[in-house]
């Protein structure tokens, strides 16, 4: 698993590249968490398109995102997730608390409105 | 064993073996012609039974996981067993969203996703003896998805 974050106007851009799983997710729940704050960002978007497999422990990593940024209003958004992925979103009804683009470009575009 | 193909493996309980199993079994039905997607699902279940293991059979602690694949008329049947501390209540521990560990950012999502992508799941656990999570799946040759 590789994760790069970046800050794009006042969101978090996290690119993943690869498999999450619980000993991965833990990484990028740490890195994560740290950039947040330090860049001082509202939003999160993930960038899930070099995404290959992800288990539960995906789940679980976004919706402590979500818990987190709610506090500050912020969002957190998913982009480019393959069908595999999108499936197991689906199942634990995360995709009603989490919006799904396709792009990343859309993503931050429909953010820039909730600055 | 009476299967036609197993492979039987046995490895430490820490979390850098969950992508040790996925390989495991993702070589090992790589005999067969399955399809991209079933594969996935697959890999994604062995995940997410290695994780229970790691995590709730043992707590994270010194433990041993042993896992079994095997292939018979087109069905791959999986075995995943530690000999952990068990699981008192399996119905609940089966309810999605439950989850004994909040605190570690566990969805509680793990025996609901391996039901939906495998064609059954049966859990056998006995408290401070362990727990058997054993999973099939039938390969089919195209995936229809």
């Amino acid at each position: 698993m590789n994760l790069k974050t970046y800050k794009k106007e006042n969101n978090l851009i996290v690119v993943i590249k690869g498999e999450i799983d619980h000993h991965t997710a833990e990484s990028v729940r740490e890195k994560i968490d740290d950039d947040y704050f330090k860049y001082r960002c509202k939003n999160i978007v993930f960038d899930f398109k070099k995404v290959s497999l992800m288990d539960s422990s995906g789940i679980g990593m976004v919706i402590g995102r979500y818990k987190k940024v709610k506090f500050s209003g912020g969002k957190v958004i998913v982009a480019e997730a393959n069908e595999t992925v999108k499936k197991i979103f689906e199942m634990s009804g995360l995709n009603k608390i989490i919006d799904f683009y396709k792009d990343l470009e859309t993503a931050i575009c429909v953010l820039g409105g909730t600055n | 064993m009476n299967y036609e193909n197993y492979v039987l493996s046995n490895f430490k309980a820490i979390s850098t073996n969950e992508s040790l199993a996925r390989m495991i079994v993702s070589s090992f039905v790589s005999s067969t012609d399955i399809g991209l997607n079933d594969l996935l699902d697959i890999k994604t279940a062995v995940s997410e039974a290695v994780t229970n293991a790691i995590i709730h059979g043992y707590d994270e602690k010194n433990g041993e996981v042993s896992m079994l694949c095997a292939l018979n008329d087109g069905i791959l049947h999986i075995e995943i067993t530690d000999y952990g501390k068990g699981i008192s209540n399996i119905e609940k521990a089966r309810t999605p969203l439950f989850t004994s560990k909040p605190e570690l950012e566990r969805s509680g999502m793990g025996f609901t996703v391996m039901e939906m992508l495998m064609d059954s799941l049966e859990v056998i656990s006995e408290e401070g003896k362990g727990t058997k999570i054993i999973l099939t799946k039938k390969i089919s040759s195209n995936d229809e998805d």
